[in-house]
């Protein structure tokens, strides 16, 4: 080991944020004669990240003394200075960024790299963003960093022009400039109130607050979550999520699969460090809004998802299920059900990302309208000459149709949540936490010392089959329109580098599958660490130089 | 003070607001940058107003809070002018781009009925 690496081991927390804004800064001026020279070091900055995550996964996830690790910026003491925080909430999402980040990006390479001006210069900008945001330790800077993933996400929402893109950016950017202002609004009344934007001492100054400033620093946190439910596009918050991702250029999609997250991400750390167990009489607020919110947005994408014809809007309905999923679970107020709901976060986070590359390789080569043309001819039952089909028979399946049907058929499994894949063991995991909340093993729902199932806890149950059936319906239909029924289609040119992200993506989820133990541990690990913050506060109000 | 600036955030908020559901793009960027003023405002109100008092502490003294204005919001409305600024020009060229491709200034791309 060289000398110099120790040294360098402690300042490993900013490397995530250090790494793509360096790489992103260096590829501004390269033009476009130096293209390669732009994506190898966008390549490097990906697999650098890739590395550094899994390192920090594995500092966080070890069984050390401080599994929370405190990075002051400047040196100064916590409750002065700027402070990012690495626990095993914000390693792990960490980790599902930096693996997403890099399939999209060598998705990318093929085609759609030069499809616009400065795609990965913006790449990078998207990647510091989502990691700041899970890194900071205080709300102002997490303001910081989502105005610099939104912006970077701005730019590659319209990668790639054409009339759908700048329609549904405009909408896009137009929401999120509102919701920025929300975030703004919300931030200065909690800081009005409880004189403090840190997180971890704002966990432990909110017990002490008197009874009469309650009501404004609730409606201060209530007016902060608004602003990240609009982006992790909680019904009716998310009504712009649709049309936004399905326009967006497939990598730019796959990435903000993740972007969804950082909305749940955030109420998530919020709710429980600022209204966890000790926060005294505001203790569990808005886990009811949060709750009701998540089966509404969980109903509407069901919906969304059963109503829409067009592949890329399905995959952005899915996004809208995998939120409403979380934003319910986490609502249920349960660390077992937390601990279900980040390994669904993973999971959908892999899955959606690649759907969204999929999809693109399954929709090449077909003419627009198409969708609307096939439920037309369903509509009326007017089908193409089925006579013709029959000469067809026996003739094997071409090899890059069956790759793609298989991922396809992954795709599907994983999204609707049914076995033998991490979705399923996802789903049981939530549901597990619901049924018997006391543990897996001691004591069921009708055991004795064993607490009853709520009316709430039923819900969720029958929201979350119900939703896995509805995927179920619309991923089979759209798998049988786009792989099986069309005739005179031909096959999609698929080049090995795009159908790669895409299998290491559904490659990571079957890793999930095989190795559940030890992955479903390390999410109650930190479920339980969620539930239980005074570690996390102690840890960063006691940092000293 | 508290008054004249509690009308003051209520009237742009309120304009921006309006602005921001019409169905113009011009009217649109108009209510965001009102809205952004009322926001900017109101994070400056929430450090209180101690009137003629510096933020920054004079050199050689302890300093007692009470003679002094609270320095962080003041420091976060500058942040948040600066990135209001940047999306807001940002947000123009999207605009400009949307006139160029649709023809309109509409916000859905055309004229509805």
């Amino acid at each position: 080991m060289p000398n110099w690496l120790p040294h360098l081991a402690p300042h490993l927390a900013i490397a995530p944020i250090l790494l793509p804004l360096l790489a992103g800064a260096l590829m501004i001026p390269l033009d476009d004669q130096r293209a390669r020279l732009r994506a190898g070091l966008g390549l490097l900055s990906a697999l650098g990240l890739v590395a550094i995550a899994a390192t920090l996964v594995a500092q966080a996830g070890g069984a050390g003394a401080a599994p929370v690790f405190v990075y002051r910026l400047g040196n100064w003491p916590a409750l002065f200075g700027i402070v990012l925080v690495v626990d095993r909430l914000a390693a792990l999402l960490l980790l599902l960024t930096a693996l997403l980040g890099l399939a999209a990006l060598v998705f990318s390479l093929v085609r759609w790299q030069r499809m616009g001006a400065h795609f990965h210069a913006l790449f990078q900008f998207q990647l510091m963003g989502l990691n700041g945001a899970f890194l900071t330790g205080d709300l102002f800077n997490l303001f910081v960093f989502f105005e610099v993933l939104l912006a970077a996400s701005y730019g590659l929402a319209l990668h790639g022009s054409g009339v759908a893109r700048v329609k549904a950016g405009l909408h896009y950017i137009a929401i999120n400039l509102a919701a920025s202002l929300l975030f703004l609004i919300g931030v200065s009344m909690i800081y009005g109130v409880a004189g403090t934007l840190n997180m971890a001492d704002l966990a432990a100054r909110i017990p002490t607050l008197p009874a009469a400033d309650r009501p404004l620093l609730e409606a201060g946190a209530a007016i902060l979550g608004m602003a990240f439910l609009a982006k992790a596009a909680m019904w009716p918050l998310g009504f712009w999520l649709t049309p936004a991702y399905a326009a967006a250029s497939p990598p730019a999609a796959a990435i903000f699969s993740m972007m969804s997250k950082v909305g749940f991400y955030a109420v998530l750390r919020l709710s429980l460090l600022l209204f966890g167990p000790m926060a005294g009489d505001s203790a569990g607020f808005g886990n009811t809004w949060l709750f009701i919110g998540g089966l509404a947005t969980l109903g509407f994408g069901a919906v969304s998802v059963l109503a829409t014809q067009d592949l890329a809007r399905l995959a952005g309905a899915s996004v809208l299920i995998s939120s409403g999923t979380l934003l319910a679970a986490a609502g249920a107020g349960q660390a077992a059900v937390t601990a279900g709901a980040l390994y669904y976060l993973a999971s959908s986070a892999l899955a959606i990302g690649a759907f969204f590359l999929l999809v693109e390789l399954l929709e090449r080569g077909r003419e627009l309208g198409a969708d609307v043309l096939a439920v037309t001819l369903e509509a009326f039952g007017d089908g193409p000459d089925e006579d013709e089909e029959e000469t067809e028979v026996g003739i094997g399946i071409p090899a890059t149709m069956a790759v793609l049907g298989a991922c396809f058929l992954c795709c599907a499994l994983l999204l609707a949540g049914l076995p033998p894949l991490s979705g399923f063991i996802a789903k049981f995991a939530m549901l597990d936490g619901i049924l018997n909340p006391a543990g897996l093993g001691r004591g069921g729902a009708g055991a004795a010392g064993g607490a009853a199932v709520t009316p709430a806890g039923w819900a969720l149950l029958a929201a979350l089959v119900l939703s896995g059936l509805a995927t179920v319906l619309a991923m089979t239909r759209a798998g049988i329109r786009s792989l099986w029924a069309e005739a005179g289609r031909g096959t999609p040119r698929v080049g090995v580098v795009e159908i790669a992200p895409v299998l290491l993506l559904l490659g990571l989820c079957l890793g999930m599958t095989a190795a559940a133990g030890p992955v479903l541990r390390y999410m109650q690990d930190t479920a339980t660490a969620l539930y239980q913050p005074q570690p996390y506060v102690r840890a960063v109000t006691g940092a000293r130089p | 003070m508290e008054l004249i600036l509690a009308l003051a955030i209520g009237i742009l908020g309120g304009s921006g607001v309006w602005l921001l559901m019409r169905p113009r793009t011009f009217q649109l960027i108009i209510g965001l940058s009102l809205l952004s003023y009322a926001v900017n405002l109101f994070i400056f109100s929430m450090g209180r107003f101690p009137v003629g008092a510096p933020p920054v502490l004079e050199p050689g003294t302890a300093g007692d809070p009470a003679h002094y204005a609270d320095p962080l919001p003041q420091s976060l409305v500058l942040t948040a002018i600066v990135i209001g600024f940047a999306t807001t020009a940002l947000f123009l060229v999207v605009m400009l781009a949307a006139r160029g491709l649709t023809g309109g200034d509409h916000v859905d791309g055309r004229r509805r009925g």
